[in-house]
């Protein structure tokens, strides 16, 4: 089963420039959580921090008792053995075939037989669709595909924890779904906390389990996936509907003019919440919550017309 | 990013740390013996071709000025001993190191920076390995290895170069060229000259490896740091270089002094 990830006060600045300040949220074991923000708000960074390749300022991050951010090299080498991290561009090693690659950790870290890694490294192939390929070298495959590889290269120990950065980026809509598919079928078997990073509204509105989002160098929420869609606050109300009235300018915050001149205009209404995107086998994953749940114990009434099945032939 | 008096200071200091973290990281268990005979075998087949064409007019060179010199002060059956110190003190190891550095360094310096800028390393790191440990440490002491034999491989082609070029050109006699040898060298000399080339095949290596593993911003910054590697190796050189010689002769007496 997951682990949970507690982050407390954590701050990280760049020489004098602020990322982000006091940022505190627990990623719950076993649940998926996406962390929003628009471009530029230091969401890789924050991925980063959490796996210690950057040391934050000030703040813990706590996995498992231990604090990432104060715990020695040794320490950290060990507890980055829970995680398993999906890089932009997959992060393939570029030398290695797919196979080679997939097959790494497993060889570096266990003193498994040959026919045992092979079993391991062609299950987790076929878990994300790329059996046949194992002998292409990452150069000589689409984005899509080295993604999908280093999503299969980060499953191979059996992570507690999967870290996912821009899943959809360079993707199309279709392979997006299919991958975000692939990660909720993923904690459906294992039962992994997920932190998936990204823009794209339309994976946050239906993938997760709680949501995050990164704004103007803070958190500006963090809760239950029900709890921002239905949330009336300008920035969340504004980034998940992907409007262009409110706070969120183009190059960062708009400024008072700009912001006067909208005063007058109504924002449009919150669209309905779509039904959360179940895993292969139809079933509610553990962590999942009934839709509309969290909106009916905190006395909420969702925006008109949410959670209909709006699946394509769903009766 | 703010420039500050200091800067220079940190950047030596980290490099010199860095140095530390791969000299301790190379006695560290597992050992990558495979990547150690890929990298050997890699610097190797970049570096020998150049060298030994470098080798023979550097050898040549030596020969024309040492000859001419040495008739000039009529002490030509001196000849052979003063090229094969020159060559076998001075020449070869320096020769080999600029070799080193320029193919050797520059390409692990380029291989490195494009795993960094393509997040291999941070990969590598997630998945509790230690790139300096699995990357750099291999490199460095195959890059030790090659400089090693290739010091002793530019040694035997400058002298023979140099004997070519005295007994061709110079109607130098074969036998007292050859006879000379001793008279002057010995084998403390020898000695001296792999042990710098060891010296300078561990600076080149660690430079390029550190200025690999901290490239940034895109394929311009892998550029940059193959760039710089090789400028602060060349530098990093030249002053190891002269250290190495003056603490050669409070050590080792010249023959016959």
């Amino acid at each position: 089963m997951g682990v949970e990830v507690r982050v407390e006060g954590l701050t990280k600045s760049f020489g004098n420039q602020l990322i982000w300040g006091d940022v505190s949220l627990t990623l719950p074991a076993g649940e998926i959580c996406v962390m929003l923000g628009p471009s530029g708000t230091g969401k890789s960074v924050f991925l980063k921090t959490l796996i210690g390749l950057l040391k934050p300022d000030k703040g813990h991050i706590y996995i498992e008792g231990t604090d990432i951010a104060t715990c020695s090299e040794r320490e950290l080498y060990e507890i980055r053995r829970l995680f398993g991290v999906l890089f932009q561009d997959g992060a393939m090693f570029g030398s290695m075939n797919l196979y080679d690659n997939v097959a790494f950790p497993l060889r570096e870290h266990t003193k498994k037989s040959e026919s045992e890694i092979r079993s391991i490294v062609m299950e987790k192939m076929e878990m994300v669709g790329l059996v046949g390929a194992e002998k292409k070298l990452p150069g000589e495959i689409s984005g899509g595909m080295r993604k999908r590889a280093g999503l299969a290269r980060a499953l191979v120990l059996d992570p507690e924890i999967l870290l996912v950065d821009e899943p959809d980026s360079g993707l199309d809509p279709v392979r997006t779904s299919f991958l975000n598919q692939v990660m909720i079928d993923l904690n459906e078997a294992f039962g992994a906390t997920f932190l998936i990073v990204t823009h794209d509204v339309n994976t946050a509105r239906t993938v997760p389990d709680n949501i995050g989002m990164l704004y103007h160098r803070h958190l500006a929420m963090f809760g239950p996936r029900e709890m921002l869609l239905s949330s009336e606050e300008p920035v969340i109300r504004q980034f998940l509907n992907a409007q262009m009235i409110g706070p969120i300018g183009m190059s960062e915050e708009k400024d008072a003019d700009e912001l006067a001149a909208e005063a007058g205009q109504e924002l449009p209404p919150l669209p309905p919440i779509p039904i959360q995107q179940l895993p292969s086998s139809g079933m509610l994953r553990a962590t999942q919550r009934p839709p509309g749940e969290w909106c009916r114990e905190n006395g909420i009434t969702p925006p008109p017309g949410s959670f209909a099945d709006t699946r394509a032939g769903a009766t | 990013m703010t420039v500050s008096a200091t800067a220079p200071l940190k950047h030596a200091g980290s490099l010199f740390s860095f140095a530390l973290d791969t000299a301790r990281a190379s006695v560290r268990r597992p050992f990558q013996l495979r990547e150690f005979l890929q990298q050997a075998w890699f610097v190797a087949s970049v570096t020998i071709i150049p060298t030994a064409l470098v080798a023979i007019p550097f050898g040549a060179v030596i020969a024309l000025q040492v000859g001419g010199l040495i008739k000039q002060f009529g002490a030509q059956a001196f000849t052979g001993s003063a090229a094969v110190l020159a060559v076998v003190r001075e020449a070869s190891p320096i020769a080999t190191a600029l070799l080193i550095a320029g193919a050797g360094g520059s390409a692990i310096c380029a291989d490195l920076g494009s795993r960094k800028i393509r997040e291999e390393l941070d990969a590598m790191m997630v998945l509790g390995i230690d790139p300096i440990q699995r990357l750099v440490v291999p490199r460095v002491l195959a890059t030790m290895l090659v400089a090693f034999f290739l010091n002793g491989f530019v040694s035997v082609v400058g002298v023979m170069g140099g004997y070519v070029f005295n007994v061709v050109l110079q109607d130098g006699t074969p036998g007292s060229y050859i006879a000379s040898f001793t008279a002057l060298a010995h084998l403390p000399d020898l000695w001296q000259g792999q042990a710098k080339a060891l010296v300078f095949g561990f600076i080149a290596a660690v430079v390029a490896s550190y200025k690999g593993v901290n490239a940034g911003g895109g394929p311009k910054g892998v550029g940059d740091a193959v760039n710089q590697s090789v400028v602060i190796t060349f530098m990093l050189l030249f002053v190891a270089n002269f250290s190495m010689t003056a603490i050669y002769f409070q050590l080792v007496p010249p023959k016959g002094a």
